[in-house]
């Protein structure tokens, strides 16, 4: 092809873009609705996803140590739990701080029951907590720095806890939002597809003449299929650049005016910066694919002739 | 020049459209095809510029064998061969111009050479000063000798016209068979399907009439021969 005629296939796509104003009107606009409310759903799924990993990260492994464990030996075993591939982060909790500890959390109710208790005769073990890499595997984790020691036949530890049976549950309900987030996504994605690609579809029905009189001059199947396919990936550019600026701008209202309302619930949003990115890509991108496989595959039907 | 041999054509439908034609048609030959609607003239047109394929037998059109033509090649072939319709087929949101150069552009020509020989051709159908109106502005006459612009601007040397004169006027009609005798005359081959009896019988050229599909008459200067 000489580069002539790519400039001509350009030129002409334009200009069928805006000789036929009204189909592209129509495909334009479906694809805003159809991207839009998958974006909308896309930044949701995201939210949810950000939502669950927050909860899911405060899942910690509780390691109680047997009474009178001397300090060396708690250097020892913290750098053993230290050692397991999947441990991030281990801190010594002293008795004294468990204390404190026990005594916030069971708040003003309870402070008679633990009243006489002090540094003397505190009843607390000293403990660890644990963070995990992957808060999915903590069961495994657990497991593993339970047998710590088992080897020699020392037990160090009295107890290893980390809410087996409630975590397995949270990690259920979290799996779950993030698969319905991402089930609607895609359905979503594939309605938009096929609603778009129809409206694209129509239009060039409209078209068929136009094709049998450019097949009738002699034109080869190629020369007439590029101008549709710019005709398409400019309509696909055209439809989700709106999509974007409104999801970008929408979002950036949401986030503002969160930081206030749903700050004090303490969930905290994705970025506009983060989910913008992604929302953006994956919004042209799909855009582009249905403009461009929309007119090129209805094209193609009509070049048969 | 252009050669059927036994031609025979079924449609899908089961209708015989051709039943065992042939024919030569030399160069620069002016040939009308005449007959009764359904006889199977169209479909005799159609096979000429491979829109039908032949159900049996060989066409060959300028030498290119039509039947066994690959599908990539056929955009090629019908680069020399003009088609002409009763209802024109142009592209209404192109301008008089854009219509013309359109089949210039498709042979990927210079844009130079598609502006001077679009203007060229303009001048020659009498349509210089229309050049910048859309097809619906203008009357059938005009836009059928734009259709007949776009058909010879790449000089093809074969012109295929189905019932060119079919929507016009007399008048109008007796122009465009001048501009299509004028354009036999600079050495294009030009095959037309026609009904008009005062035509074929004034303006006298080879005439081929076909009936049921096969050929029943073909004389060097002949007459219409049914009444119009």
């Amino acid at each position: 092809m000489k580069l002539s005629t790519l400039f001509r296939h350009f030129r002409e796509g334009l200009k069928n873009v805006v000789r036929n104003g009204w189909m592209t009107f129509a495909s334009v606009s479906s694809i805003v609705i159809s991207l839009f409310i998958l974006g909308v759903f896309l930044l949701l799924a995201m939210n949810v996803n950000k939502l669950a990993d927050q909860i899911e990260s405060q899942v910690q492994i509780r390691v109680y140590l047997q009474l009178n464990t001397p300090a060396a030996k708690i250097d020892e075993l913290k750098t053993a739990i230290g050692n397991i591939a999947e441990v991030k982060k281990v801190t010594f909790v002293s008795k004294e701080q468990g204390l404190e500890e026990l005594r916030k959390s069971i708040g003003a109710d309870g402070t008679e029951l633990l009243e006489g208790y002090d540094k003397t005769n505190n009843p607390l073990p000293d403990s660890f907590t644990v963070d995990v890499f992957d808060p999915q595997n903590i069961a495994y984790a657990a497991k593993k720095i339970d047998a710590i020691g088992s080897a020699d036949g020392t037990k160090p530890f009295s107890s290893v806890k980390y809410g087996k049976g409630t975590v397995e549950t949270l990690f259920k309900i979290t799996n779950a939002v993030r698969n319905i987030g991402l089930v609607i996504v895609a359905g979503l994605g594939l309605t938009a597809m096929f609603l778009i690609s129809n409206t694209i579809k129509m239009t060039i029905l409209a078209r068929r003449r136009e094709i049998g009189i450019m097949k009738l001059v002699g034109a080869t199947n190629n020369f007439i299929r590029w101008p549709f396919f710019i005709e398409g990936a400019l309509i696909g550019i055209l439809g989700s650049g709106i999509t974007i600026a409104a999801l970008l701008f929408g979002y950036s209202q949401l986030v503002e005016a969160s930081q206030f309302d749903l700050g004090l619930m303490m969930i905290k949003l994705v970025t506009l910066k983060d989910a913008g990115l992604t929302v953006s890509a994956i919004t042209l991108g799909l855009g582009m694919l249905i403009g461009i496989w929309g007119s090129t595959l209805s094209v193609r039907k009509y070049l048969k002739v | 020049m252009i050669e059927l041999q036994d031609i025979w054509k079924t449609y899908a439908d089961g209708t015989h459209a051709l039943r065992g034609v042939s024919v030569l048609i030399e160069r620069n030959e002016f040939v009308y095809l005449v007959g009764p609607s359904g006889a199977g003239k169209s479909t005799f047109m159609k096979l000429i510029y491979r829109e039908e394929i032949p159900t049996k037998g060989q066409i060959s059109v300028n030498g290119f064998n039509i039947g066994k033509l690959k599908p990539r090649k056929i955009p090629f072939v019908r680069r020399n061969i003009g088609v002409i319709f009763q209802d024109y087929r142009l592209l209404p949101k192109l301008t008089v111009f854009e219509n013309i150069a359109f089949a210039m552009e498709v042979i990927e020509a210079p844009k130079r050479i598609i502006k001077k020989r679009t203007m060229e051709v303009l001048e020659l159908v009498g349509l210089r000063g229309k050049h910048g109106s859309l097809p619906q502005q203008l009357s059938g006459g005009e836009q059928q000798r734009v259709a007949i612009a776009r058909a010879i601007v790449n000089n093809p040397s074969v012109i295929v016209a189905d019932e060119p004169t079919g929507n016009l006027d007399p008048e109008t009609s007796w122009g465009i068979m001048n501009l299509l005798e004028e354009i036999n005359f600079r050495g294009t081959t030009i095959v037309m399907a026609t009904h008009n009896k005062e035509i074929v019988n004034t303006l006298r050229k080879r005439v081929i009439a076909i009936e049921n599909g096969t050929i029943v008459r073909d004389e060097v200067r002949g007459e219409y021969g049914y009444e119009a």
